[in-house]
């Protein structure tokens, strides 16, 4: 479980988080939406452990985050963190010496699966296939917790569905939880089990996909939409 | 992906009204095994945890029951099934009379028409 307890962060003078209040449970697959710059990135690298926070607590399984919680918790950053003259199968040895639930034999067969040859340098690929690798080398690692930040963005809707198919594949909801961000609401709604909207650094709304269909008889955008507009209203 | 979805409609009601369907056509049979819940998952494309309700619901309700350590089979209770069966039938023709209501047509013309069609 992931508990952010009136969380807040700032850089200089603008706030990223404006007091986060947040239960996340595991076993699921959250999606977190809204604009840009309503914290979805300091979100996620808050949980990550790899940000510091303001004020505030963040606890994952009743512990606060720290920076040694990078080893437990698979973070997957927006930017390409790689060194670009590594080839995919150095970037998994680098991986293999950084983290020691780095499952070399599962992230091969991520890759496989997302037919990227292993031989291949990161500063060759295409966009598209960075984004298949650097999703190969996360989900290698048998993490309890994956964050990703912004997986599927500039990608195109081909490899977006590859990409969705491969965390289905290869994450175990009995003892894995995955929190992601995106723009593409659309394209992964069907894999998310809840959606925390953010707004202005805060939480706008935090509900169940099945609840959003069945109760407010909208999909998923029209429902953020409108959330969107009453939170502007506010 | 493996299917499409209606976007406004519980994704694991979709799946319950999909796997019945499959039920009435025949395409599953009573006391057929159900795939296990990541195979299924993986084939039409959404999250584990989406498809354990479809099955936690189907064994509400009745349609199918889950043998421990064995998975879930279509129930072979006949009455149920003729239950699923002609529940499905009542709304098709509900929902095929109020599209046609609401046009306008008259009941007689209907029945006429539809006579005529399945001839």
């Amino acid at each position: 479980m992931i508990e952010l307890n009136n969380v807040k962060k700032a850089y200089g003078s603008t706030k990223a988080l404006n007091g986060i209040d947040l239960r996340l449970e595991p076993g699921k697959i959250i999606g977190i939406a809204g604009e840009n710059g309503s914290g979805k990135s300091t979100l996620l690298k808050t949980i990550a452990g790899v940000s510091k926070i303001g004020s505030g607590s963040v606890l994952i399984d009743g512990k606060p985050v720290s920076r040694k919680d990078a080893e437990r918790i698979a973070y997957l950053p927006d930017a390409d963190m790689f060194y670009s003259y590594f080839t995919v199968g150095q970037l998994f040895s680098y991986y293999k010496s950084q983290f020691a639930d780095f499952n070399e034999t599962k992230a091969k067969e991520v890759l496989d699966f997302l037919e990227v040859p292993l031989s291949s340098k990161m500063k060759n690929l295409s966009k598209g296939m960075r984004g298949r690798a650097k999703m190969a080398a996360t989900l290698g690692r048998e993490s309890c917790y994956y964050l990703m930040d912004e997986p599927f963005s500039g990608l195109d809707p081909m490899v977006r569905s590859d990409l969705i198919k491969g965390l289905i594949r290869f994450t175990d909801l009995e003892r894995q939880t995955l929190i992601l961000s995106t723009h593409e609401i659309r394209e992964v709604e069907i894999l998310l089990d809840e959606l925390v909207l953010l707004k202005g650094g805060k939480v706008l709304a935090h509900r169940h996909l099945d609840e959003i269909r069945g109760e407010t008889g909208m999909d998923t955008v029209e429902w953020m939409t409108k959330e969107m507009k009453a939170g502007a209203a506010e | 992906m493996g299917l499409d979805f209606e976007k406004d409609k519980p994704i694991y009601q979709q799946l319950i009204d999909r796997l019945s369907g499959d039920i009435i056509r025949g395409v599953r049979k009573p006391g057929d095994k159900l795939p296990s819940v990541r195979e299924y998952a993986i084939d039409v494309g959404v999250n584990a945890n989406t498809v354990q309700r479809v099955y936690k619901e189907m064994e509400l309700m009745e349609l199918t029951e889950t043998r421990r350590g064995q998975g879930s089979f279509i129930t072979e209770n006949e009455e149920r099934l003729q239950l699923l069966r002609d529940s499905k039938k009542e709304d098709l023709v509900k929902s095929f009379i109020a599209n046609v209501e609401a046009y306008g047509f008259s009941k007689d013309e209907i029945v006429e028409l539809v006579r005529r069609e399945i001839k």
